[in-house]
């Protein structure tokens, strides 16, 4: 078989300069650690503008397991984006309390490359593995500042529950085989020849009167498919942080450095939504029957758990992991409105969701970006610290009150018109009460955002000298800051020409249409 | 014509609040000139459109449309566009929230505490108002709406007084928490209407069901009405206003809580029309207890912002029993009292305001006599007072008129408690005014100085329309009949009645 290697070229580059990056490091000890930061940061910028040039419009296949298409490509480039924003966030932080750049940086890089081929895969396998490099990866990373017990206590439950996780997964995927007898998404290629055993067609064709007529179960739902599906969904529902497999979560990102941290909640959540979405629709539609009432379930249980704990918190980055795990909620209603009447209808869900992933990740870094630039300066992380921080430093104040206003959904910025859009659909595809129960819930969240933003604008700063004294933000995270408040406020007022980019990509998943 | 004219009202106070962002806080007469300079067009802009409005012809006017998300996804022709129009209705309201920004900014002059910040906040509020009462799209209307609430919980937690931290939460959660309710009615009609649009006007000539709008118009009415101050969801209103800064109060009191009553006939009355029958008896019944609990509240008050805040919620109760009557003259009614209401309540907020900066108190009995200091703060607090009573010859008097007339053939008996909700209003009304003003000068008042410049300006730009529409009704009820004749549902009455002066001006 030829395999096209110019296909994959992204990846294969960007994994030989992680290689690169973390060999160099340990070979010229000498040269300043923050060398490795920049250089990376550049390595990811000049990769993401030849990606994007270099490979619009493809639609190709690599070896049948790797998908080349729009869909990859905005992923792709999106990821590029968010490893350059957190690589970008973390050159301080790290020179201040980290050891290791090199090995850093390098770690992000190949969590970046493993979620790359995570968004094509289109064969359980290879999404398989590229998702556990990925995790690999994150579990090194949460507790790369090994001096810090935080970090250490939040790596090793992670990687704990991750691992049993994992193994649950693979014991879905397995059962999925068994049913379906291969690990191919779906079987039509790019040029619209139907190829092979695959199966989405095989969850298709599988006809209901093999199940014994005695059993009390519809017609349409399969036993088997029913724990694979459960096996999955809780796999998946790890890696999203969606309730009840959210426990990890605020402990991962109160112990992880905090560019860790964003590019967790930012990267990692993308990521696994892109391989969501992708297996949901491309081969697992034909079940939905199967799988719906779960998602749907795990989506209300997730969103309200999610706000209500989000309410106690009085640490800013468990606030965070909370309203992140809130967020996955809403995510999750456009995965359960993809059982639509029609592919169409299924397609604008696709449509929806990643339009309001791309819109939360940017305020979610916006927000951890403005929370590292904040800590840096006072390594202090509760919501109670921020108090006078419009006067100490209006800038960083006001880009917060940006993000965070976006999280809650309000008008101007990204979250309003993002969640406006996927809330529609959820009614749209007929799920009227969970489109209803995440207005409701957005609206709860609301008051703890609020909360944030009153402690910094309400009070005066506390503390003497040092503590309460203006201080200034460098310049690079004023920069990228800049960017990402622009980004909100341009996906919040102006989102037609992504929304039409994302509806082209969502066009591939549905193979039928 | 020059529908880019509503967009330039849009731009205004957008674009101050983006210079405003620009310039350094220092500065901070630059930012309050900015403002001036900005409300000042936006006041003149809204007069040539309240007057060019053409009602003659009616409908919608003024009218631009621009594609902002179309044929993509779940969006079909038109999906989302940023339809700007006025008709009759929202004209005068146009011009009410020109008088009241305006009026505003000259209050606001004093503000030293962080004026940067103030000015770009104020400005936001203003554009979201703007917003909603020119756009013909739901989702923009839905933005603009939401986009007026956003500014309020920092406004009023940075510039306000008196419990503000509790007044500002309360305000904030429950004004979202009755947006949830409209969200929710918004997507159910666009996915009820099946046409992949939010265009208002082509969502009108949809023909909902009886069963869908029935089920649906409480969503609408429910959730504008908290902002209206509904009966039984007004409670933010007292407290929100209390602890407000000046300017916010009249902004908020003024012109916000006009949204609500706005948003129930926009989306209640045009686009749900079925479900009117059964639910705006309701929501006159609920006007009616508005009416009457809040002016009893108001006379029990002793805070001259609480006593302003309950009236606030007595004469909404009239907008709402004027909207529940569903004939031409209820209705015409309602819309009156709206801008009535609008600019007497944001004097009586600016002459507060204006006395409680130097006095630091609100006690009513603290005061006495204040009239041998402040006899223009008397003047023109008297007669907003005058106006809210319905004194002939002031604004109140038309709308009340419009509003008993109307609910008279429907129903008597709640016509009867409005009445004697305007006569209790007399009683707290004259009983303020006799204890702060007149009487023997409390010694403690003796420096109590005479309201400013700033202050006098801002009062006589809203107590123009207050005597005009009390002396010169015409302009007013032309604009707004001709667009109340084209409401759905609302029947028209009159006959002798509509012929009565005061009617046809």
């Amino acid at each position: 078989m030829d395999l096209e290697y110019e296909l994959i070229i992204p990846e294969l580059a960007l994994a030989g300069f992680a290689v690169l990056i973390g060999a160099s490091a340990l070979m010229f000890r000498q040269i300043k650690q923050e060398v490795w930061g920049y250089l990376s940061a550049l390595g990811l910028l000049v990769l993401l503008v030849l990606t994007a040039v270099f490979y619009m419009n493809e639609n190709d296949d690599f070896a049948n397991v790797l998908a080349i298409d729009n869909f990859t490509n905005l992923f792709r480039v999106f990821f590029l984006a968010i490893a350059f924003f957190a690589t970008i966030s973390g050159i301080q932080y790290a020179g201040d309390r980290l050891r290791n750049h090199g090995e850093f940086y390098a770690l992000i890089l190949l969590a970046t490359v493993s979620m790359m081929t995570l968004a094509a895969s289109r064969e359980l396998i290879t999404a398989y593995i590229s998702l556990e490099v990925m995790s690999f990866s994150f579990y090194i990373l949460v507790g790369f500042n090994k001096l810090n017990p935080f970090s250490n206590e939040g790596s090793l439950k992670y990687m704990l529950l991750g691992g049993f996780s994992s193994a649950l997964f693979l014991y879905g995927l397995s059962m999925l085989y068994g049913i379906t007898g291969t690990t191919t998404y779906s079987g039509i290629e790019p040029d619209g020849i139907e190829a092979g055993r695959n199966i989405a067609a095989q969850l298709a064709n599988f006809s209901a009167t093999t199940i014994d007529p005695e059993l009390p179960i519809p017609a349409d739902v399969r036993p088997g498919m029913i724990i694979a599906m459960v096996l999955i969904v809780a796999g998946l529902g790890f890696k999203v942080s969606a309730v009840p497999f959210h426990q990890w979560t605020p402990d991962a990102y109160q112990g992880a450095p905090l560019p860790v941290t964003l590019f967790l909640s930012a990267a990692g959540k993308a990521a696994a939504f892109a391989f969501f979405l992708r297996l949901f629709s491309e081969a697992l539609l034909p079940a939905a029957a199967e799988w719906v009432w779960l998602v749907a379930i795990i989506a209300a249980l997730t969103m309200i758990v999610g706000n209500v704990m989000a309410i106690q918190q009085t640490n800013l980055k468990r606030l965070m992991a909370y309203s992140s795990i809130a967020q996955v909620g809403y995510l999750l209603i456009g995965i359960v409105a993809l059982d639509a009447p029609s592919l169409t209808q299924s397609q604008d869900a696709a449509t929806a969701l990643v339009l309001h992933l791309i819109g939360y990740v940017a305020t979610n870094i916006l927000v951890f970006t403005a929370l590292t630039a904040f800590y840096n300066r006072t390594g202090r992380d509760d919501i109670i610290d921020l108090r006078g921080l419009a006067e100490r430093q209006p800038y960083l104040a006001f880009l917060f009150s940006i993000g965070l206003f976006s999280l809650a959904g309000m008008p101007l910025f990204a979250g309003f018109a993002t969640k406006f859009i996927l809330f529609q659909v959820a009614f749209n595809n007929d799920f009227l009460w969970l489109g209803a129960m995440g207005v409701t819930a957005s609206f709860v969240s609301l008051y703890y955002y609020l909360n944030v933003i009153k402690q910094m604008y309400l009070y005066e700063p506390e503390g003497e000298g040092e503590d309460s004294a203006k201080f200034s933000i460098p310049l690079p995270l004023a920069g990228s800051l800049t960017v990402l408040a622009g980004a909100v406020f341009l996906l919040g007022l102006f989102p037609a020409p992504l929304f039409k980019a994302i509806d082209d990509s969502t066009r591939l998943l549905f193979p039928g249409l | 014509m020059f529908g880019e004219l509503l967009l330039v009202l849009l731009l205004i106070p957008g674009g101050t609040a983006v210079l405003g962002l620009l310039v350094p806080g220092r500065y901070g007469n630059v930012h309050r000139g900015m403002s001036l300079v900005g409300s000042f067009m936006m006041l003149g802009v809204s007069v040539y459109l309240f007057a060019m409005y053409d009602y003659g012809e009616g409908g919608l006017q003024f009218d631009l449309q621009y594609a902002w998300i179309e044929n993509v996804g779940i969006f079909k022709e038109n999906g989302i566009s940023l339809h700007l129009a006025i008709d009759g209705i929202s004209a005068p309201l146009v011009l009410l929230n020109g008088l009241v920004a305006f009026a505003g900014t000259l209050i606001s002059w004093k503000i030293a505490h962080r004026p940067k910040d103030f000015f770009i906040l104020f400005n936001v509020l203003v554009a979201g108002v703007f917003g909603v009462y020119v756009a013909q799209d739901l989702f923009f209307w839905f933005f603009f709406y939401e986009l007026a609430v956003l500014p309020m919980y920092l406004l009023i937690v940075v510039w306000g007084s008196t419990n503000k931290e509790y007044g500002a939460m309360k305000l904030m959660l429950m004004l979202v928490g009755g947006s949830v309710l409209v969200f929710v009615g918004i997507f159910a009609v666009f996915t009820e209407a099946g046409l992949g649009t939010f265009d208002m006007p082509l969502l009108r000539e949809v023909e909902f069901g009886k069963g869908f709008a029935t089920t649906f118009f409480p969503f609408f009415a429910i959730g504008c009405g908290v902002l209206a101050g509904l009966f039984p969801f007004h409670t933010w209103s007292p407290d929100g206003h209390v602890a407000a800064p000046t300017a916010v109060s009249m902004l908020h009191a003024g012109v916000l809580m006009k949204l609500g009553a706005y948003g129930i006939i926009r989306l209640g009355i045009e686009i749900l029309p079925a479900g009117t029958d059964l639910w705006m008896p309701v929501i006159l019944v609920l006007g009616a207890i508005a009416a009457i609990y809040g002016a009893m509240s108001a006379l029990h008050q002793t805070d001259l912002k609480f006593v302003i805040g309950y009236s606030s919620v007595s004469h909404m109760g009239f907008v709402m029993m004027g909207l529940g009557t569903m004939n031409t003259i209820g209705v015409n009614g309602a819309v009156l009292q709206m801008f009535s209401h609008g600019v007497m309540t944001a004097l009586f907020f600016a002459m507060v305001g204006s006395v409680y900066d130097q006095a630091h108190t609100r006690d009513i009995n603290a005061f006495g006599g204040i009239i041998r200091r402040m006899p223009l703060f008397v003047i023109f607090f008297g007669l907003a007072g005058l106006a809210s009573l319905g004194l002939p010859g002031l604004s109140g008097f038309v709308a009340e008129f419009h509003i008993f007339v109307g609910t008279v053939p429907v129903f008597p008996l709640f016509a009867a408690v409005g009445i004697l909700s305007a006569a209790i209003t007399a009683t707290y009304i004259l009983r303020l005014l006799g204890r702060m003003a007149l009487g023997p000068l409390n010694e403690r008042w003796v420096d109590l100085r005479e309201i400013s410049r700033w202050e006098l300006a801002g009062g006589l730009t809203l107590l123009a329309p207050i005597v005009a529409m009390g002396v010169w009704p015409a302009p007013f009820v032309d604009r707004i009949a001709v667009s109340v004749l084209e409401l759905p549902g609302v029947e028209a009455i009159g006959g002798a009645l509509a012929n009565l002066p005061v009617v046809r001006g």
